[in-house]
């Protein structure tokens, strides 16, 4: 049996009276790659705001490391989250800091390191991205695909074990991606992390990952690894993965027959 | 029965919005742990919102002071009672314009400012990015700025009551023809401690808390859009008045009373 970091079981999660998730049974094994993928706005990004504690569910569990995050008070919750990286859509770096002091803030903030070591471990950190050079930029100096890699030095630079990450390829050119794509792989096969990739980017994950969930229509609807899912025959996988235009996920949104809308 | 949800919305959301207010206040103040992070942040901040509304804060104080003393003289000259310009410019100035137009000055120049800065914070989730890291953006970011701005605006107040007394006194004298003796003494005869020089201070602390905390709070539970910012902003603005003004009217009471 596979130790599990992530457990999700029978849960579910609406918006007031919409429904987003419905009965979702997920694990997330040690040492993993695992995408979590599917259409925009059917709830990727709300599975991570469960796992990082943001959100409550309405239903079911979320397991962190064995600890039920729901149950959590405050401050248990933030000792849980030291232990957690979050790759923001957009970086979230801090405007106001530079390079260093972005990546410097969780250790300033956690520890009492004297300065030449805080130093020492920004700067092995931006080398691992590749952007020790930058160390005094600004963000706003800062492309995309940059901005990215500085937030993802942030995200690490206290080695936790459980690195997540929200879109991180969404806006980036070929070269960003390959190269985020990479960093990802590499730091977590390097310091034995876990990964969970929220994304739609299926080529790509399709070679990064592990083990890979499709979410859609509140539930999930297809999992395994790359190969597996790609003999999946499930109508809403296939046209998932084949990006076909219409299919169960509609390519219009429901509204009323077009010919009493146009002709009265 | 959409006419009686519109009117239980007109109830429930300024009371939903008072509730929510008190309880951010009370996380403010249980937010507020001495240490030296938080004295750097304070001292920053206290640079940003308050040393850099200096030139407004004199420059407006200087204008009021001569307004208020053309103002007073020419109504004073009426009754033959102009040698007690000074003495009307300082009670105005101690008591009530002082702190109140540094406080309406303060809400535009900084208040507004603050309130942008954590809306944009939000907007672009490095408040989000800050919880994820463990790290409570109330203690972090809206303290800072609170302190800030309470200490500011007392400060920024007196500076203000200075400068209009130096450019009324440079009206009365130079171009009126008061002399200064008069002016002078008949101001430091009327003018008590307690009662002008503290109402003054008070007044100035009061509204340095309420300035502040209703910029941070639009800021923070702004919507995280360009329009949602824009309008914390312009709330910051109005409902600091609106609220400053009142709070004038109950101190006065209060301290006129006693």
């Amino acid at each position: 049996m596979p130790d599990d970091l992530i457990k999700l079981t029978n849960l579910s999660f609406a918006w007031g009276e919409k429904v987003i998730l419905k009965d979702i049974n997920l694990n997330i094994p040690r040492g993993s790659v695992v995408a979590i993928m599917g259409p925009s706005g059917v709830g990727k990004t709300t599975v991570l705001r469960l796992i990082t504690g943001q959100l409550l569910p309405t239903k079911g569990t979320v397991e962190v490391d064995g600890m039920c995050v729901s149950s959590m008070n405050h401050k248990n919750l933030y000792k849980m989250r030291r232990n957690i990286g979050v790759l923001l859509q957009n970086g979230a770096l801090f405007t106001d800091l530079d390079v260093f002091e972005n990546v410097a803030v969780p250790v300033r903030e956690h520890t009492n390191l004297p300065e030449a070591l805080i130093r020492r471990l920004v700067l092995i950190k931006l080398q691992a991205v590749g952007l020790r050079g930058a160390v005094d930029l600004m963000p706003s100096e800062l492309s995309g695909g940059m901005a990215r890699r500085v937030a993802l030095a942030r995200a690490s630079v206290l080695d936790p074990s459980l690195m997540l990450y929200d879109e991180p390829l969404a806006g980036l050119d070929p070269i960003g991606a390959s190269t985020i794509l990479r960093l990802i792989r590499d730091t977590n096969d390097a310091m034995g992390m876990t990964s969970v990739v929220i994304t739609h980017s299926v080529e790509d994950m399709m070679e990064l990952a592990d083990y890979a969930y499709i979410i859609a229509s509140q539930s999930i609807v297809g999992q395994g690894t790359p190969e597996q899912l790609r003999e999946n025959t499930d109508p809403r996988v296939v046209q998932f993965l084949n990006g076909e235009i219409d299919g169960p996920v509609p390519f219009h949104y429901p509204a009323s027959d077009i010919h009493q809308d146009l002709l009265g | 029965m959409s006419k009686t949800n519109s009117n239980m919305d007109a109830i429930t959301k300024p009371l939903a919005t008072l509730g929510r207010s008190v309880l951010f206040f009370g996380q403010i103040l249980a937010a507020i742990r001495p240490d030296l992070k938080l004295l750097r942040a304070t001292l920053a901040q206290v640079y940003f919102i308050g040393a850099r509304s200096l030139v407004i804060i004199m420059i407006c104080g200087f204008f009021v002071g001569m307004v208020l003393t053309l103002q007073s003289y020419v109504e004073l000259s009426k009754f033959g009672a102009t040698d007690s310009v000074g003495t009307v410019l300082a009670l105005s100035l101690f008591r009530e314009l002082g702190p109140v137009l540094t406080a309406l000055l303060f809400s535009g120049r900084a208040g507004t400012s603050i309130a942008a800065e954590i809306g944009l914070m939000k907007a672009t989730e490095q408040l989000s990015a800050m919880e994820l890291m463990a790290i409570d953006p109330v203690k972090r970011v809206v303290v800072p700025r609170f302190i800030a701005g309470v200490i500011s605006l007392p400060l920024l107040s007196m500076l203000f009551t200075l400068l209009a007394l130096a450019g009324g006194a440079t009206y009365a004298i130079n171009i009126m023809g008061i002399d200064s003796g008069i002016f002078w003494g008949n101001m430091v005869s009327s003018v008590e401690f307690q009662s002008d020089f503290m109402m003054s201070f008070w007044k100035s602390l009061a509204f340095g808390i309420i300035a502040s905390f209703i910029a941070v709070f639009s800021g923070y539970f702004t919507t995280p859009t360009g329009d949602g910012i824009g309008r914390a902003t312009t709330q910051t603005v109005v409902v600091s008045a609106v609220v400053v003004l009142i709070v004038d009217f109950l101190i006065t009471v209060l301290m006129t009373w006693t």
